[in-house]
């Protein structure tokens, strides 16, 4: 199969002190959807801030296309990647339209304007990930999962072959959460190749073909999502005792933590919460 | 300590940031739709233009004022199509061309640089609170001017000197900028503080060496800014600066928006930022610096007038620029002619734009409840 991005033997250092990550290989084909785990801080920011082109590799190589990234220019590296860079504030009033519209500039030449053409494909973006309702709001008073929205419609609007998502999912509430989740997916089923990191290992069961567990500045696991996310490797990840079990309910792998200490739900039917709380076995700590 | 101080401080600062953004959005509103604010703005100048011409302490007819400027146009037509014959004074000619004319375009093109150059740099730096003067170029200037007349170097010499120390000190700036390698911007903005508190201390070192009965006020005099003198020798010396400066930025105009939201997003979205950077401080300096060395310093102008053309035509820079173009042109006007009518003698520019400038900013912070006070 056609590879659209290969990643080989890379590494990353900011100084001379410590590397960041290194000896991370993987490849990305066509509609695949990445999902990298980790625990906080151990570079799953960096990695994609390389990806993007936006950090040169120390070590090894980033091939889009069967082309190293370092000869290709920053316009063209963007007219095949779209980055989502995690949420920040936004000082100037920007409409949500001319947001969104950001993203044809790889498109246009240096000294030219948007045209019609690109605010018809700003307005493209927009309706795909619906947030047409908003499109007139300034992007500073949106909500958290609007503007993250409105950030994965300027990827889009650059018409990308891989989308790259930093950890698209921080800080949003629950069904926000699971609404980005649902619009990847889609894109992903539309033809469009997807990296993200998440913090929550049952979003790789949600949306991702491919998991890769990032620990001590490498891959510490990468395969079907299947295999990767076990028991075991998130408990070696984020030192917490986790069940993976088959949900008839939901028709898919689900990941529940176990509870330390002890219970308070009080239920009625379950008896033994009743009152006096009790410890629950296979206790992590 | 002093990081806790840091961290404050940059608390502090962004949320003032955010404060004077939210309440320029929602004056914004308030004024109605961008397509109103354009045609008011085209139609102001160049009714203030020719308003400008019949105010000042010499009285010219006002009819002659006009006749005086059409003849010139209208004398090329055929003597039977249409003539103007002189009916004014050959005192009221003068005024007009010699005094008043090179002033109000040095008002136009003064008002409208320093509030593009500002406009520009508030993208750059993603601050609304930023002017022209932040990598130091006026403080270079005025030091540059100081020198000149404490040394009794002629008009033309102390322009020259003020223009050439004003690319000094933004050119120190920068590279002191590159020694580190944190973030760009705002690293450059500490460097430009660190650079005109430098060349601040060099103007009062030279105000205090100089001599109190007639050195010191005319250094004083020139910090304070005048347009009275302009002559079209002055203008012919920075309208080649000012046209390619405003042009190029004019050009890359829509791209300041990237740079406005974000320094990697725009490198994502394919856009060099280091070059993009390169491009607006050499033209906003460019502009700055002519305007200091024929006007002497006007602060305000750049910091204010962004924010009325935001309220006017909205955040993007493709019309925004040319907005502050045209307003800032209105509002350079607007404080030249108060100069000139409000008392018999001359108020000095700097004076007037402070003290419009800041109650019009103290209205804008108090259009919404700030976090810190």
């Amino acid at each position: 199969m056609d590879m659209i991005l290969d990643v080989q033997q890379a590494g990353f250092r900011y100084d001379l002190k410590q590397m960041i990550f290194s000896e991370i290989s993987f490849s990305l084909a066509e509609q695949e959807v990445l999902c990298i785990l980790g625990p906080n801080g151990i570079g799953k920011s960096t990695l994609i801030r390389c990806l993007a082109n936006l950090n040169p590799l120390c070590a090894g190589s980033i091939r889009l296309h069967d082309r190293d990234v370092r000869s290709l220019n920053h316009r063209d590296v963007a007219k095949i990647v779209g980055y989502v860079p995690q949420a920040h504030e936004i000082v100037f009033p920007f409409p949500v339209r001319e947001f969104v519209l950001m993203g044809r500039a790889p498109h246009l030449e240096l000294f030219s304007s948007p045209g019609k053409d690109d605010f018809a494909k700003a307005d493209e973006a927009i309706d795909l990930v619906g947030i047409r309702k908003i499109a007139d709001k300034p992007v500073n008073e949106i909500s958290g999962g609007e503007y993250q929205l409105a950030m994965i419609a300027r990827a889009l609007a650059q018409e990308p072959e891989v989308l790259l998502l930093d950890e698209p999912t921080s800080h949003l509430d629950f069904g926000n959460q699971i609404r980005v989740l649902e619009i990847i997916d889609r894109l992903a089923s539309n033809g469009l190749s997807v990296i993200m990191s998440s913090h929550f290992p049952d979003h790789a069961f949600l949306t991702s073909n491919n998991v890769a567990i990032m620990q001590h500045g490498s891959f510490m696991a990468y395969g079907l999502a299947e295999d990767v996310v076990t028991e075991e490797n998130l408990k070696q990840t984020y030192g917490v005792e986790v069940s993976i079990t088959y949900s008839h309910d939901v028709e898919r792998q689900v990941c529940v933590p176990h509870k330390s200490g002890q219970c308070r739900c009080r239920d009625p039917h379950h008896p033994e919460c009743l009152g006096a709380p009790v410890i629950v076995a296979n206790t992590a700590k | 300590m002093t990081e806790r101080i840091m961290t404050i401080s940059s608390a502090w600062i962004s949320s003032a940031v955010t404060s004077v953004a939210g309440a320029t959005a929602q004056l914004r509103s308030t004024l109605g739709k961008p397509v109103v604010g354009t045609v008011l703005i085209y139609c102001l100048l160049p009714l203030l233009f020719v308003v400008s011409l019949f105010i000042g302490r010499y009285d010219v007819v006002p009819m002659h004022v006009i006749e005086l400027l059409a003849a010139p146009v209208v004398n090329l037509l055929p003597e039977e199509i249409a003539h103007i014959y002189p009916v004014w004074t050959a005192a009221e000619e003068n005024v007009i061309y010699q005094i008043r004319l090179p002033r109000v375009v040095a008002a136009v093109l003064v008002g409208a640089g320093l509030s593009m150059a500002g406009a520009a740099y508030q993208g750059l730096f993603k601050n609304p609170l930023v002017s022209p003067d932040i990598l130091g170029v006026a403080s270079g200037a005025g030091f540059g001017a100081a020198l000149a007349i404490l040394l009794s170097w002629n008009m033309a010499m102390i322009q020259i000197s003020a223009f050439g120390f004003g690319i000094l000190a933004v050119t120190i700036t920068y590279l002191l900028s590159r020694f580190y390698r944190t973030t760009p911007t705002l690293i450059l903005v500490l460097s430009g503080i660190i650079v005109a508190a430098f060349f601040t201390a060099l103007i009062s070192l030279t105000k205090y060496v100089a001599d109190p009965y007639e050195k010191l006020p005319a250094i004083t005099f020139w910090l304070m800014g005048s347009l009275a003198s302009v002559r079209y020798s002055d203008l012919l010396m920075i309208v080649p600066f000012f046209l390619a400066a405003t042009v190029a930025l004019l050009l890359i105009r829509w791209r300041i928006n990237l740079l406005a939201v974000g320094d990697d997003e725009a490198r994502a979205l394919g856009i060099d930022t280091k070059r993009m950077a390169q491009v607006i401080i050499l033209c906003s300096t460019l502009i700055t610096a002519s305007a200091v060395c024929i006007a002497g310093i006007i602060g305000w102008v750049g910091l204010v007038v962004p924010h009325l053309g935001r309220m006017l035509v909205g955040p993007d820079y493709s019309k925004l620029l040319p907005a502050c173009l045209l307003l800032g042109a209105c509002y350079m006007l607007i404080i030249d002619d108060l100069a000139r009518m409000l008392t018999s003698a001359e108020i000095p520019l700097g004076i007037l734009t402070a003290i419009i400038g800041a109650p019009f900013f103290a209205y804008l912070l108090s259009r919404r409840s700030v976090g810190w006070i």
